[in-house]
């Protein structure tokens, strides 16, 4: 049962480099390459893929705070510096605060399903280390209500999730807990240590273990999480190309190297209240219900998922709104190696947000593009075996404290 | 009084200077952060120094290193701004905070406003001749309630109080340089220290996140104790390996088997040049009368001061010549003491390298100080140095034991009150990654 009228594809995917601390070429005291920079990398990366621009019928551009990050709004205009047979086509700028790039996606789908368009050209793009972090902090904190802000923390988002893993801790168990979240510490950087891209791709950290378990420190930061917890400042863009059979045809891409979007789902929850229960991500709980629902599957077909581990909390948290776990189960999940590359079900097989980088309006459509990888056999080092039993792929994006959420399935 | 009373009106004095800046800048925001804590308290600084100009700098200097400082204390700024509405972002606060700091900074060009002070620092130039005058005009201006705290790093603290008349109201409170970096203080009560003072003075260095180590009112303290008699221990052994070779090739050997064989962050003679050689010289000058069985002297480094090779740093914290020539903070040419010009380090490099050897691992200073398992590193370094035969090993042996025998001496007559004080003011003053007590150089 699928709600898509039409069949849609996605392909060409391209990643710049997530850039930031842990990347070697990375210097915060040098000039670094401007938004532009790589919104130019992303798009021409996918346009060589499909033949280029003259196939595109239409752009989509996601970002969350490019007007304060890098004083740029108006990025749709950015789509004709790409490639001059851009001028003059449809092009929007989509935002959902760290979920911008699954609406990116979802725009996309939607005007291939209008029949507006056989070729979407997708991408997402943030540039962030133009701000030392606690300013950072500041411009991020716009993903939450800002009547909020006063009472939140310098950090205010690791501030938001702190709080959550403090309840978290209170109801299900502090050690588990922060033993589980370790572990997905490590498995995020053992899996960006595999894709050339990636943030973490340089690091050599020994025993990320006992890194993993470092204890907060909430004179410094926050009461529950370390820095080990969260996912970096990032600088990067990702692009893909959402087409229709007449797409596929147009681009002479063959159907083996696109992967399918078999449902999805798109959620909002109101920014102005706190969660009703802190332990819980249930925007999520309900996007990936819908998505599974709508696609007649079940949880157990599928076979990889990307999922938005901003913090580690997230990413426990995370596997149980998809119900693999039952609540107050997800880190014993972890600890059971279920989510790891060679798992049941592997999770962030590139790293995800604490290994490869959350450039913020990048990463839904980062997410799409490593499944992209996984499903067609292109995923290079990374590359996981899929169970035949378990031929989907599952992305799930948030965008702010579980407001914004947006799930697709993959074959 | 209790220890914000204390802090009613503090006068720096030097404030312009590099250690009077970083005192100005931590005073400032001790205060700002105490009358966070309690509004009501009443709290003020004067910077005093005689050149107006070097006051302009030192505000130029102090606003950067609040915004650095704010910046990573927002956590906390974010607690103390809650009963401001008006500012919400970490961005408005950190402003906030660093105009409230500036604002209680005063600058004068004129002694006379210290009056009345409940607590001056002193940081002048190191010379009694100059402080005692100054100290005792301060207090003649007074209630006769002030303490004193002096930045001196030579001159014994009861000289200052009895030629000064200052009835023990003094404390030899020596940051290290740049007093904002630095973790090390060395607190010197002479044997008139006032009780209270000296609790305060801890308060003081505690609440501004000071490692304090309490050295003996002798001249030169623990720091200099060791500095000086390293580094003239090292131009003798230069002088005498100058027998047989060129005196710049020595120079360099014992400036390379001071840094890369005893894993220092810098080689001795390139230290002398980053204080000043003409600071050295003053140091032992005000040290020496103090020391009836050393000689505290280098003729060496009088004649260099002479010549007008003196080292230390330029205003914005760049090296000036000395025994070398930097590009970049690194030393690139050395000086050719005939000719009074700089010889490429390539050259002299290449023609002693054979003869000092090679080291035992290749290991640095930067690589082990942050290691995690820095003790093992070191151990296994050393020990492979000690089975060496070469030149450059025998010599950092004899190195290590000198540096050892000083410490020894520091503690024997005195100066320190026991061996671990002396390791940790190498350690945290002088970024040691090991104390001179230790046990590398049997």
């Amino acid at each position: 049962m699928s709600n898509l009228r039409r069949k849609v594809y996605l392909t060409g995917g391209y990643n710049t480099v997530s850039l930031g601390t842990g990347r070697k070429e990375f210097n915060p005291k040098k000039a670094r390459p401007g938004i532009e920079h790589y919104i130019k990398e992303a798009g021409q990366g996918c346009l060589a893929q499909i033949g280029g621009a003259r196939n595109v019928d239409e752009c989509v551009i996601s970002n969350f705070m490019a007007a304060r990050f890098n004083r740029q709004a108006n990025l749709a205009g950015f789509f004709p510096m790409i490639d001059g047979e851009l001028r003059y086509k449809p092009a929007t700028r989509v935002e959902g605060a760290c979920g911008s790039g699954g609406l990116a996606l979802t725009a996309g789908i939607r005007a291939i399903l209008a029949e507006s368009a056989e070729v979407v050209l997708t991408l997402g793009v943030e540039v962030q280390n133009t701000v030392k972090a606690i300013y950072g902090a500041d411009i991020l904190a716009g993903a939450g209500w800002y009547a909020s802000r006063k009472k939140g923390h310098a950090y205010f988002f690791p501030g938001q999730f702190s709080n959550r893993a403090g309840v978290y801790f209170e109801k299900y168990g502090r050690d588990i807990t922060r033993k589980g979240m370790a572990r997905w510490f490590r498995q995020a950087v053992e899996n960006a240590r595999t894709c050339p891209t990636a943030q973490e791709y340089h690091n050599t950290s020994a025993d990320l273990d006992t890194l993993g378990l470092t204890e907060p420190d909430p004179a410094s930061f926050v009461d529950h999480l370390t820095i080990y917890d969260c996912s970096k400042v990032s600088d990067g863009a990702s692009a893909i190309a959402i087409v229709s059979d007449e797409g596929l045809r147009r681009t002479g891409i063959p159907r083996e190297q696109a992967v399918e979007v078999i449902a999805w789902a798109q959620v909002e929850e109101d920014i102005t209240q706190p969660p009703q229960d802190p332990a819980e991500l249930s925007t999520i709980r309900e996007a990936v219900r819908q998505v599974i629902e709508r696609a007649g599957i079940t949880m157990d077909q599928v076979g990889t998922v990307e999922t938005h581990d901003c913090f580690t909390i997230a990413g426990i948290m995370g596997v149980e709104a998809m119900g693999l776990a039952e609540p107050g189960k997800g880190a014993q999940f972890v600890l059971d190696g279920h989510t790891a590359r060679n798992g049941i079900i592997p999770f962030n097989t590139t790293g995800g947000l604490i290994g490869w980088g959350h450039p913020v309006g990048a990463t839904g459509v980062h997410q799409a593009v490593t499944i992209w990888e996984q499903l067609t056999g292109r995923a290079g080092d990374s590359q996981i075996r899929l169970n035949p039993d378990r031929p989907y792929g599952l992305s799930v994006n948030m965008g702010g404290d579980d407001i914004t959420v947006v799930a697709i399935l993959y074959k | 009084m209790n220890y914000s009373e204390h802090l009613r009106k503090v006068s720096v004095l030097g404030a312009a200077g590099k250690m009077g800046s970083g005192i100005t800048l931590l005073t400032a925001m001790e205060m700002a952060d105490q009358l966070l804590r309690d509004p009501e308290q009443v709290m003020e600084l004067w910077a005093i120094d005689l050149s107006p100009r070097g006051l302009h700098g030192l505000m130029e200097y102090l606003k950067p290193q609040v915004l650095k400082a704010a910046e990573k204390k927002t956590v906390w700024l974010r607690q103390m701004y809650t009963g401001r509405p008006d500012l919400v972002e970490n961005g408005e606060i950190i402003a906030a905070y660093v105009a409230f700091v500036l604002s209680l900074v005063n600058t004068s060009a004129h002694l006379s406003d210290a009056a009345g002070s409940t607590l001056v620092f002193e940081a002048i130039k190191e010379d009694p001749e100059v402080k005692i005058p100054v100290l005792r005009e301060i207090l003649r201006n007074g209630d006769g309630n002030t303490w004193f705290f002096t930045n001196t790093s030579s001159i014994p603290i009861i000289r200052l109080d009895e030629e000064a008349g200052l009835g023990g109201a003094i404390i030899g409170f020596h940051f290290y340089n740049p007093p904002a970096v630095q973790k090390l203080v060395e607190l010197i009560p002479s044997g008139n220290t006032r009780p209270e003072l000296v609790e305060f003075a801890r308060q003081y260095a505690r609440n501004l996140r000071k490692v304090v180590v309490e050295s003996n009112d002798f001249a030169g303290f623990i720091g200099n104790g060791h500095f000086m008699r390293d580094a003239l221990w090292a131009i003798e052994t230069a002088g005498q390996m100058a027998k047989t070779m060129p005196i710049e090739h020595a120079i360099w050997i014992v400036n390379r088997i001071s840094q890369e064989f005893l894993l220092r962050p810098m080689g001795i003679f390139q230290l002398i040049d980053y204080v000043g050689i003409d600071v050295a010289v003053y140091i032992m000058k005000v040290m020496n009368p103090y020391l009836p069985d050393e000689e505290l002297v280098s003729p060496f480094f009088v004649n260099l001061v002479e010549k007008g090779i003196r080292g230390g740093q330029f205003s914005d914290g760049s090296q000036k010549e000395g025994f070398f020539r930097y590009e970049k903070g690194r030393p690139v040419a050395i000086i050719n003491l005939q000719t009074l010009t700089y010889d490429p380090l390539d050259t002299v490099h290449a023609a002693t390298h054979d003869l000092v050897g090679e080291l035992p691992a290749p290991l640095s200073w930067k690589e082990v100080n942050f290691a995690p398992d820095k003790a093992e590193k070191l151990a296994n370094f050393f020990a492979a140095l000690s089975h060496m035969k070469t030149y450059g090993a025998g010599m950092a042996i004899s190195y290590g034991r000198n540096s050892m025998r000083i410490a020894k001496l520091l503690v024997a007559s005195g100066v320190a009150r026991c061996e671990a004080d002396v390791n940790k003011v190498m350690e945290t003053g002088f970024y040691h990654a090991y104390g001179p007590v230790n046990e590398y150089f049997k």
